[in-house]
């Protein structure tokens, strides 16, 4: 609900409340937004300075097979990350929606547990884990499924750092869809089934209609840091399944190329802001049909 | 007449320690307007989930049109509802919320459209088939609740509280209208309410419900003026209830003595014996007031509502009785003064003598 200030004096109050929200807003995220754009359209010295020489060159060397390739992979093990995650927590938001309140509550403290440990630390669990001469080879042997001379390499590979994001991304998927689910009307469902729905009609014709909204959100909340993530590319991909965000960072680090790490990360954004846009208007047409 | 549309056989549904439905049987029949009436918490909800399917009995039998329905699934049963907060699905405009039954029924597209356009002008609301549910009042929405369940030609309708969100007018007129609308169509209907006068109004048959128990199933009439305990009589519509001694039995008709002065004549369904403690039942409206009569007292009120004059008249044991008079004519309504010592009269026919 909007409020409507009506006085000079509500108006007043009103800003007061706001401005540290907006000073938050503009410190934080315009002005490094503005920064980055600005800073795109520079020149960069061997040494690492920026030289004021506005030009579309970093744009442009962008385009090369090398970035590109990158850029699809990170695309796809984004959306990779995304499927699986609504696969997995979906289901789980679903099952936990149905549960006893003091059930629920414990089930979503036990989820956002993990949260209370650095997501560095526990993605270097998983490093050790994932590791030739790690537990999961180690288990592989001694249950004879494999054999010493032949362990697998789970690290380094798509497959590992799809497995990492996920592992950090999928309770937000579960909080998303839980908050969509539980907030269903139940008498709904039993008017579909008054109206003879069975219960996979009764899923597909009015709870996944009315939970969409979550499944929107999660998606988004899931796929937009995944395509933009650095670190669990860097540890679990180890250079063999680099991302964006390794490019990024880069050529903020040992490249030093600002103006090209910023011309990456405005392509990066401005693609993103318009899939979602393409993703909303997308699902209002979908609506609007049925 | 054929096997009876409903059929409950001693259904008990208990949800934990609660007993919501406590050994229920009755029968509806074939075209019936049957209501379940009762106080808040009295169990006619949970009765009509069980029917829908919604629920299950904890024991007992459910029969539709002779056929047990333990077991069946309400998305198989030919039952339909119309809920309490109408339930309509809010992504979908009215016409797709009329159709969703017809298609889960997988009824061909043009008979589909059809029966939607005839079930929209049913309920008076042509227009409003590209509507939104939340884009309609509360009589709309309750009109599409209506019309998405009649569409599929249900063998029974089950409606909880429909008009329960509505305006007095509105609910009124509507009260009317469903009444009319389920002659029409001939579909036998269950109407929750409890609303007294919706069910006089409304019902060919009545089932009195209180604390999950059916107290008495009858015509409105039946209902009214032959109530056969205490709260039936004092649920459905007003009465005095005078307490007193079986003095004397001449077949149907009883002395009942209140004091060792009075003695009042009443009338009998249940073998009152003599010397039991009994109460007398008798409607406002059947008492006429006179200068001497049965019983003597004071009026304490005398309350003016253009049609009737009410007035509150204390006896001497300081109980008090409603006596309702017609204003047929003008001068009537100043016929006595409060304070007045009057007297209190009735055919011994419609004070009923209720032992429970
Ligand atoms: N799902 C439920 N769980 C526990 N108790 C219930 C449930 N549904 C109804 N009850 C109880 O059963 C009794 C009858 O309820 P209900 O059928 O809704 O009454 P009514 O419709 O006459 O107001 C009430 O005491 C109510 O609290
Ligand atoms: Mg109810």
């Amino acid at each position: 609900m909007a409020i409507e200030p009506r006085t000079r004096r509500e108006r007043l109050t009103l800003n007061i409340l706001l401005s540290p929200t907006l000073f938050w807003l503009i410190f934080f995220f315009a002005i490094p937004l503005v920064i980055i754009l600005i800073l795109s359209f520079l020149d960069n010295s061997p040494n690492g300075r920026i030289v004021w020489n506005i030009q579309l060159d970093n744009y442009i060397r962008f385009a090369d097979q090398l970035y590109i390739k990158i850029f699809i992979r990170s695309f796809f093990i984004a959306l990779i990350t995304t499927i699986i995650c609504l696969l997995i927590g979906y289901p789980m938001a679903y099952w936990m929606a149905n549960q006893s309140l003091k059930k629920r509550n414990t089930f979503l403290l036990l989820i956002m547990l993990p949260f209370w440990t650095n997501f560095v630390i526990r993605t270097y669990a998983w490093k050790m884990l994932l590791a030739r001469q790690g537990q999961i080879n180690q288990l592989l042997i001694a249950l004879k499924i494999i054999d010493e001379d032949n362990v697998h390499t789970f690290l380094n590979t798509n497959a590992a750092v799809i497995m990492g994001l996920i592992y950090i991304w999928v309770v937000a998927m579960v909080l998303a869809c839980f908050a969509s689910i539980s907030g269903l009307d139940r008498s709904l469902l039993e008017a579909a089934q008054d109206l003879f729905a069975n219960p996979a009609r009764t899923f597909l014709r009015v709870t996944l209609p009315l939970t969409l909204p979550g499944i929107v959100s999660g998606s988004i909340l899931v796929f937009v840091p995944s395509f933009g993530a650095f670190v669990t590319p860097d540890m679990l991909g180890g250079g063999k399944a680099d991302m964006i965000g390794n490019l990024i960072s880069q050529q903020f680090g040992e490249s030093l190329d600002w103006p090209f790490g910023s011309a990456i990360s405005a392509i990066l954004m401005i693609v993103m802001l318009f899939g979602t846009l393409l993703y909303f208007r997308g699902l209002r047409s979908g609506e609007a049909q049925s | 007449m054929g096997k009876p549309a409903v059929e409950l056989v001693d259904v008990v549904k208990r949800f934990g320690d609660v007993v919501a439905v406590n050994d229920v049987s009755l029968k509806v029949e074939d075209g019936e307007f049957f209501s379940l009436l009762g106080p808040s918490g009295c169990g006619k909800t949970t009765s009509l989930r069980m029917i829908a399917g919604l629920e299950t009995a904890t024991e007992g039998d459910i029969l539709l049109r002779g056929e047990t329905m333990l077991g069946i699934p309400p998305f198989k049963r030919p039952v339909n509802t119309v809920f309490q907060n109408y339930a309509l699905f809010p992504h979908l405009n009215v016409e797709r919320n009329v159709s969703f039954g017809l298609e889960m029924k997988k009824i061909p597209k043009e008979e589909i459209e059809t029966r939607v356009v005839e079930a929209l002008e049913m309920v008076r609301m042509p227009d409003m088939a590209k509507r939104r549910p939340n884009q309609l009042s509360g009589g709309q929405q309750q009109r599409i609740a209506l019309a998405r369940a009649l569409v599929n030609r249900p063998e029974v309708l089950l409606l909880d509280e429909p008009l329960g969100a509505l305006d007095l007018k509105l609910r009124k007129a509507m009260q009317i209208e469903l009444k009319q609308l389920q002659e029409q169509v001939g579909i036998t209907f269950i109407y929750v309410t409890h609303d007294q006068e919706e069910a006089l109004t409304m019902s060919d048959r009545i089932a009195v419900m209180h604390d999950g128990n059916v107290l008495q199933i009858g015509s409105p009439e039946e209902i009214y003026e032959q109530p056969i305990n205490r709260f039936v009589a004092g649920f459905i519509g007003e009465t005095n209830f005078l307490e007193g001694t079986v003095n004397q039995i001449n077949g149907k008709t009883i002395d009942v003595s209140l004091d060792e002065h009075t003695i009042v004549k009443a009338h009998s369904n249940s073998s009152a014996h003599k010397g039991q403690k009994v109460g007398v039942a008798i409607r406002p409206e059947k008492i006429s007031l006179a200068s001497t009569g049965m019983i003597q007292g004071q009026i304490l009120e005398i309350i003016y509502i253009g049609t009737d004059t009410r007035y509150i008249i204390r006896l001497k044991d300081d109980t008090s009785v409603t006596v309702r008079e017609q204003n047929l004519n003008r001068i009537q309504s100043n016929k006595y003064q409060r304070g007045d010592e009057v007297g209190m009269n009735w055919d011994p026919a419609h004070a009923l003598v209720l032992t429970e």
